[in-house]
Order: structure tokens, then sequence, then C-alpha cells
């Protein structure tokens, strides 16, 4: 396949802290491509690397057959929407979305055409005229949006385009971004730590951590078949279980014995032997809760468990059951049926956890770490704060690193 | 009902006698024809006569300005490229920088004024207008430095970032997203310069050779001097040009600010 855009072996440091390592990258003309990760996971830094702001210490990128990693910012042809959209404060709407072409010295009636073309697009005919302090979160957006679509980019980059807006406007921009994402058809390459944009949005989400890439692949991919423990508690939750093979059978299938509790059955994707180590992953929602025990057919596996807590969420409701020693399962139940019919399974019932074996995932790489990523109820009160504290804290370092 | 206290009344008059009167009397004794001013000797014309007859005063005037001016401008262009160094790069080099571009601002005066005298003294530079304004640049442009950086603090760096990005290079980004937005500050830091400028004495006291005397050295020597009614209707005059651009700069200000809305 032909390469479009390729990042090939970059790594960047600030100060003593790798921010990008060792990263190569292929993206295909036309999609939508996400970076995802956590702040300070060098997303930020890749996108500056395209955009001309930073220089890599190593490694090229390569855009359209041509090696752009020591051009100039001016001289590339990727354009940039800005975290805070960055539109020129002096200038009205109008100026800031014809600032490219007059750059350029283009006519003045094929400017106006465009500028109007864009404005058209955005729906913004009635506001022109008006400064950036004078319009609403969601039309700055636009605005940036359409000022750098007009200089018809190879690449558009958006650098968390959504944060600044609040939630219902975030999920309305998220939608217009694809429909203009249609109609001009340029690459979108799109900067957030926010898993749901990425997937609601994403043709492909590349996963990054500490600087690395975790995993790349579609939506889907990456949700249901996480490499690393870390991109299966980062996007969405899911509960890990780590034990030891004890037994291949020869239906691609295998025993894990995990302890405190009864073997597993699981698919043996993996083609692990007898012995290995594996840590297993299963979402919450691949999980069915019931009081009476389930009849069920061979290739599932059932535990008994105590409910620990109940958080009823309207279109699902979350349980943690206890089973085993020591083991909480998060398990996520959705409401097909009207829930009021039913007897409902309350705090310390004795319920049946059951699982389809294909649905536990056998992860390539587990750290300890990522267990903390995971949702889980709080055990003392002020658990939460401090949990809150500590995250603004590294948030706060991870935005001093990114900083220049 | 609460009875109304008389002390707020009483301050607020109290205070704006203090600040007034003076300027009051000086403004009455302006069109005084009594020599000495300690009492009421008719109305008159007399001293504003004298006042536009006296050559002396003309030429202080004209030094004045030409100093104001030039080391204005001077200091513009200088304290806003150092506001933006000293804004971008960070650094020991840039601590010690912004230590000497703060430095005048906390020296006193007359320590300003006698090393840049024995500085010019040194390097044997004969004293005169060039000397001035050479000294007035120095504390000036620390005032522009520090009105221009001010305005960048709340400048977001990601704005030129944009422009670069869009296609600008070093020379347009600068000129026309830089400066457009960071204009409040250097005109700030500018007029602040130039009053500096117009009202300094003390350091043009040092350094001000024969046929550089600015208007303030002037008026200190007509002390001396006894012309007490001459001084009188030059600081009318002055007070006068004074109320009159600040006016000026009402009605603009206003203007404006009826465009917008």
């Amino acid at each position: 396949m032909e390469e479009f855009l390729w990042f090939k072996d970059i790594t960047k440091q600030f100060g003593s802290t790798k921010a990008v390592d060792n990263v190569s990258l292929s993206i295909r003309k036309g999609e939508i491509f996400s970076l995802l990760g956590p702040s300070g996971c060098g997303k930020t830094t890749l996108l500056r690397m395209l955009a001309g702001f930073e220089s890599p210490d190593k490694g090229k990128i390569i855009l359209d057959g041509q090696d752009i990693t020591d051009l100039a910012p001016n001289k590339r042809r990727v354009n940039t929407v800005f975290q805070n959209y960055a539109l020129f404060p002096h200038m009205t709407v109008w100026e800031n979305i014809a600032f490219g072409l007059k750059l350029l010295k283009r006519p003045k009636d094929e400017i106006k055409r465009e500028v109007d073309r864009m404005l058209n697009m955005i729906q913004m005919q009635d506001h022109a005229y008006k400064k950036p302090s004078q319009i609403s979160g969601g039309q700055k957006q636009r605005t940036a949006i359409a000022r750098a679509l007009i200089l018809k980019p190879s690449v558009l980059l958006l650098d968390e385009p959504l944060a600044a807006l609040d939630l219902k406007l975030r999920q309305r921009m998220l939608l217009e971004l694809s429909l203009i994402h249609d109609e001009v058809g340029v690459t979108f390459i799109y900067v957030t730590h926010d898993q749901g944009e990425a997937m609601s949005i994403s043709d492909r989400i590349a996963v990054m951590n500490n600087g690395r890439i975790e995993q790349i692949g579609t939506p889907a991919e990456v949700y249901e078949a996480p490499k690393s423990s870390f991109v299966a508690a980062f996007i969405g939750d899911t509960n890990f279980f780590d034990g030891k093979i004890s037994e291949v059978l020869d239906d691609e299938y295998c025993r894990i014995t995990v302890p405190d509790l009864p073997p597993m059955l699981c698919f043996n994707d993996k083609k692990l032997a007898k012995g290995e180590l594996v840590h297993l992953s299963i979402r919450p929602e691949k999980f069915q809760i019931s009081l009476d025990e389930p009849k069920l057919g061979p290739k599932y596996n059932v535990l008994p468990g105590v409910v620990e807590d109940v958080v009823y969420q309207g279109d699902h409701t979350r349980f943690w059951v206890e089973v085993g020693d020591d083991w909480r399962i998060s398990i996520s139940r959705q409401h097909t049926r009207f829930v009021l019919d039913e007897k409902p399974i309350q705090w310390k019932d004795k319920v049946y956890v059951s699982w389809f074996a294909d649905d536990g995932f056998m992860l390539e790489r587990y750290r300890e770490e990522d267990e903390d990523l995971l949702q889980t109820p709080p055990q003392t009160v002020g658990e939460v704060e401090e949990a809150q504290d500590r995250d603004s804290s590294t948030q706060d370092l991870a935005v001093n690193e990114t900083g220049d | 009902m609460i009875k109304k206290s008389k002390v707020p009344g009483v301050l607020t008059w109290g205070t704006l006698l203090f600040f007034y009167l003076p300027i009051f009397l000086l403004i009455l004794n302006s069109f005084n024809n009594s020599r000495t001013g300690g009492g009421w000797g008719g109305f008159t014309f007399q001293w504003y006569v004298k006042l536009f007859q006296t050559r002396e005063i003309w030429h202080a005037l004209q030094n004045t300005l030409i100093v104001a001016f030039v080391s204005t401008l001077a200091s513009i262009v200088i304290g806003t490229t150092a506001a933006i160094a000293l804004h971008r790069y960070k650094g020991r080099l840039q601590n010690m920088h912004y230590f000497l571009v703060y430095t005048p601002l906390v020296v006193p005066e007359i320590l300003l004024g006698i090393s840049l005298l024995l500085f010019f003294v040194a390097l044997k530079v004969e004293l005169g207008i060039g000397t001035v304004i050479i000294a007035h640049i120095t504390f000036c442009l620390s005032y522009v430095t520090m009105a221009v950086l001010s305005r960048l603090q709340d400048f977001d760096m990601a704005i030129l970032e944009a422009a670069r990005d869009l296609g600008a290079n070093t020379w347009t980004m600068t000129w026309q997203v830089l400066i457009p937005n960071i204009l409040p500050g250097i005109v700030a830091g500018g007029l602040l310069a130039f009053t500096l400028s117009v009202d300094d004495f003390v350091i043009s006291f040092f350094v001000a050779g024969p046929g550089a005397t600015t208007l303030p050295i002037h008026i200190y020597s007509m002390i001396r001097r006894g012309s007490m009614p001459l001084i009188n209707a030059l600081s009318t005059v002055l007070l006068a040009v004074t109320f009159l651009a600040i006016l000026i700069y009402q009605i603009i200000n206003r203007r404006k600010a009826g465009a917008t809305s």
C-alpha cells in the first residue's frame, strides 16, 4: 500500500523525559486517525512535530513521499485546529478565515469567494464581521476549522478541539466534524484524551502511553481485542484476572486456574502452552448476573458470588460482585426489558455470574499499575477525593511537560 | 432614622482641598498684578505676555519636547524587543536581563544621575542634548518593557503558532499578529515614558550641558532668580494643555465605545 503519512522511528526528549519514544506510525489518505492517551503520553508532541513546532531528536516524517522533518511550519501543507482555537483576537471572523489566503497574495475576488464558501459550510454567514470575543465557543471552534481548511491542507490536525466545550456541545460538534470530514475528504489527525470522542469519530485509533504506542486499530479492535492491560483499562472499563494455564484442550480452548477461583474455560487464541502465565481482560457487559443458577452450555463459566454494590444508571445497572475470597467483578447489565417487573438484585444478594468462554480476552502485556485506571466503588469516605487529587497533580505535571 | 455621619463629607472635602487648593491658588496668582503674590494686586495678563516674550523658556520647552520624542521612540523600540525576548526565552541570562531592566525602576534617581554623569565624564563625552536623550532612554526603556511584558503575559502564544501554521513567516507573524495584539501595552508604555521624560528633573540636571536646559531645569533656575509670577503663568499653561489632552482622549474613547456597542 502507498504510504501517505509516515512517522518513522520518532524520538523526542524534553530534559530527562522521553515525550515520544521510538514511535513509528503510518496514516492512510482520507481517514480520521486519532491519537488517544492520557495527558503527558506524547500525543500532542507527536502532533506538534507534524505541524512543525517541534523537531524530532531522531527519526523522519514523510508526507506524500516528501521528507518534511525539517520543513518550517509555514512551508507544510498541514494545518492545525488549536486546543483553545487561537483565533486572532484583533481580526473579525471573516479576516481570520481569509488570513492564510491573504498571505498567499491570492486575488481579492478569489479570497472573497473562498471565504464565503467556508462561512457557508460552517453556517457562520451572519457572524462574519464579529470579533472572536463576540461569538460562542462552538462558533469559535467552527471558525478555527474553516481558517485551517481554507488552505486545502493535505492533513488537518485537531489538537483536543472539543476540550473547551461543554458536554452537549461536544457531542454535537463531534457529529459536525464528521460531516465536515465527509465534505472535504481531507485526512484528519485527531488528538484527544477522551476515549468516547476517539471511538465515535475515528476510522482508526493509536492508543498511546508514556511516549509509546500501545496499540493501533479500529475502535472495535482496540475495545474488543486490547493488546495490553493499559488499552483494556483506559478504553472503557474491564476486569483483570491473572492465572496459569492448567490444561490445553484440543478444540482451541484452555483451562486457566486463578487463585481462589474454580478453573475457567477460555478461548486460547494466543496458543499458550500448559503452565504459562496469562492475564485475562473481561469487559463488564460480557457478564450475565442472575439470582438463580443459570442453565448454560458447556462453553460458559459460572461463578457464585455476593453483590457488594449496585449503581442504577437508567439504561444499565452497574454491579460489583465479590467472588472467591478476594475477587471483585464489575458487571454492567443493559436494561433491555422493563426493569420494574423483575425481581431486583440487591446488596448482599447471593448471585451467579456467568460469561461465554470466548469473551475473556488474553492480554499480551500486563502492568499492575493499570489496575488504578479501573472504576471501583470507594471503600471509605474521602477515597475518591484523594484519587482525584492524585489525578489532577499528575495532570499538572503533564501540562508542564508538553508545554514549551 | 439613622443619623448620617458627617465624617465622610468632611474627609472628602478636606482631601479635595488638600490636593487642589494649591493648584487653584497658583492659577489665581498667575493673574495677580503683584510681584510677590502676598496679596491681590488686581487682575493682569502681563505675566503671560512676558512668558511668551521670554526666549529661554521657549528654547527649554523645545529641548524638552525633542528629548521626550526621541527617547520615547527609542525606548519603545528597544523596550518592546526586550519584552518579547524576556517573554519568549527563559534562562539564567534572561534573569540577569530582567534584573538589568528592572533596576532603573527601583534605583534612586539621584544615583542614576550621578552614575550617568560619571560615565559620560569618564568617556569624555561632551554634555548636551545627546547625553540627556541617552539618560532618558535608560529609564524610559524599563517602563516600556514592563508595560509590554504585562501585556504579553495575557497573550496566548498559540496565536503566533497559528499564524505560522497558516503560512506566515517571522516578519508577517510579528507585524500582522504580534504587534497589533500588544499595541495597547506599547502605547501605554510610550505614554508613560513620554510623561516621565517631560517631567524628569533630577537625572536631566546632572547630564544636561549648557544649551541643553530642559523645561523643569529652567523652571528651577527661574525660582532661584525669583520670577514666581512667570512660573505661575507657565504652570497654568501646562495645566491647560494637560487638561485639554485628557479631554480629547476622553471624547475619542467615548466615541469608540459608542461605535462598538
